[in-house]
């Protein structure tokens, strides 16, 4: 029933779908957590360039994104990404660009709105025993609102999982290029589709459950 | 201005952010300009290629076409997927356990794999089976993927919605003697839409987002398939990214101020009960806002 699958790679494929999202999720929250410095800074031009840079992604489709790093980035401005004969390497790598850059704007507001669940009596508590900027946020604001930001985070991670697949519109090999090249040439569509589908239940819902009860587990109850 | 993080800077921080503040400008500078720099040594801000956006053949040929096809597409799929989420919704809220449980495993199922999957299979069984004219097929397959992802998250909506109401309103409900459908459908589900209403037009910037998707992918006729047929007539590559993706922002961000505004319209509204689901809400984030087929979160 299954014999298909014969002379297709598609553990390989989803193996590349892990690691585009694993890379890209690393770093998405390296300037995700960047981003969301600036916009909750003192300094009102970090906290506008920390806006723009938000909304300006934020409302930009993915394929957009994608598309331009390899038509634009790579074929025009020369940036190969250190692989520049290396058609497949240099198209990962330019996808994992694209995918952090897209999805650090939904990981500073993941962030972000960790920050806002704080209550200010809690900094203002801290400062009235005492407590300096740097121990504020260490021993009361950040722990608090790190905890906050688990499902919100955890969203943004099942997302990225996703729209990885977005990575096919620049010939990524990974599942849903291989999913196209098997339902135009082999004749059971719905029984590809449906491997497929499950492959992608099984990287997102495990995350999901797990981190949404890691999230409520450590919410802060108010 | 007090915050979390710091206190009304005094005379010290007033210094320092200043000095923050020029650092900061400095790198933006430098960065604008290593960018301008960019663009020049690669002959891209010769007027030649950006000329075509102030002739009306260019808007009309390519740009206009795109962008209808990119709204009618995320239109049909906003006003198939609402009716059909809201009974989803509903569903997963019923007493019966038999109803509960499958509708929930269909709504996490189609939640969990990316709209492109949904998109790629809707277009090859249109195109195995289905008597559609092949030059209909994509517009087809995309509302079909569109619906079935955003279906399911409107679902979510739905029911988050309806349980933000206050307990109170089903109990006095049942306590003037309606049945459960009746307070379903003249009490909880009027005043559930308004408190959905910021959370659904966000859900909008993520279905027009996903068009784009189906442009490159199954090469239904929208704004960024327009764009590659555009470039390839006037050899401008950089210009016609540059322009589309600010048409994407300016629909985007038009709707995103609009839900905004809803959002604290509805929340100092005095004839609802004030309870508004913001998009940003943990209960349905990630759901929504995140766009592209898990969509950005």
């Amino acid at each position: 029933m299954f014999d298909f699958l014969q002379g297709y790679d598609v553990l390989g494929a989803f193996w590349t779908t892990v690691k585009l999202t694993v890379l890209s999720a690393l770093g998405s929250l390296v300037l995700g957590t960047l981003l969301a410095a600036m916009r909750v800074s003192p300094v009102p031009l970090m906290r506008g360039f920390g806006t723009v840079y938000v909304n300006i992604v934020r409302n930009i489709p993915l394929t957009i994104i994608i598309l331009f790093s390899s038509l634009g980035l790579a074929d025009i401005f020369g940036v190969t990404m250190g692989a520049s004969n290396n058609f497949d390497v240099q198209g990962f790598r330019l996808a994992v660009l694209s995918l952090v850059a897209y999805h650090a704007a939904f990981v500073c507001e993941a962030l972000r709105s960790g920050v806002n669940t704080v209550p200010v009596g809690q900094a203002e508590a801290a400062r009235a025993i005492g407590l300096g900027f740097g121990q504020n946020l260490r021993l009361i604001v950040l722990p608090q609102a790190f905890r906050a930001a688990v499902i919100p985070l955890a969203n943004v991670l099942i997302a990225l999982t996703k729209n990885t697949t977005v990575a096919a519109a620049i010939g990524v090999a990974e599942a849903a290029t291989l999913m196209r090249t098997m339902i135009e040439n082999e004749a059971q569509t719905v029984l590809i589709a449906a491997v497929f589908a499950f492959g992608f239940v099984v990287l997102t819902l495990p995350t999901g459950l797990f981190l949404g009860w890691l999230g409520k587990r450590l919410a802060v109850k108010r | 201005m007090t915050s979390v993080l710091y206190d009304a800077p005094g005379p010290r921080a007033r210094r320092r952010n200043v000095i923050f503040s020029v650092l900061f400008a400095v790198l933006m500078a430098l960065l604008l300009w290593w960018v301008w720099q960019a663009l020049d040594d690669k002959g891209q801000l010769k007027w030649a290629l950006w000329q075509p956006f102030t002739t009306a053949d260019a808007w009309n040929t390519y740009l206009l076409p795109g962008l209808w096809g990119t709204l009618k597409a995320a239109a049909l799929s906003m006003v198939i997927a609402l009716p059909l989420g809201a009974v989803l919704g509903i569903a997963r809220l019923s007493d019966h356990r038999w109803v509960r449980v499958p509708v929930g495993a269909v709504v996490e199922f189609f939640r969990s794999i990316p709209v492109l999957l949904l998109m790629l299979f809707a277009n090859e069984l249109y195109a195995q089976s289905a008597n559609i004219a092949s030059e209909d097929r994509p517009l087809y397959a995309v509302v079909t993927g569109l619906v079935l992802y955003n279906a399911s998250v409107l679902a979510e909506v739905v029911r988050a919605g309806i349980l933000a109401l206050p307990k109170g309103q089903t109990e006095a409900a049942y306590a003037i003697g309606l049945r459960k459908g009746q307070t379903m459908t003249s009490i909880l589900l009027p005043q559930s839409v308004t408190v959905m209403l910021p959370a659904i037009v966000s859900q909008l910037v993520v279905i027009v987002k996903d068009t784009a998707l189906g442009g490159v992918m199954i090469s239904y006729a929208e704004l960024l398939s327009a764009r590659t047929t555009l470039a390839a007539n006037y050899a401008n590559v950089i210009p016609s990214f540059i322009v589309v993706a600010v048409i994407f922002i300016i629909v985007n961000f038009t709707l995103t101020s609009f839900a905004s505004w809803l959002e604290g319209r509805l929340r100092r509204g005095k004839k609802t009960t004030g309870v508004v689901l913001s998009p940003n809400d943990a209960t349905i984030a990630g759901t929504v806002a995140t766009g592209a087929g898990g969509g950005v979160a």
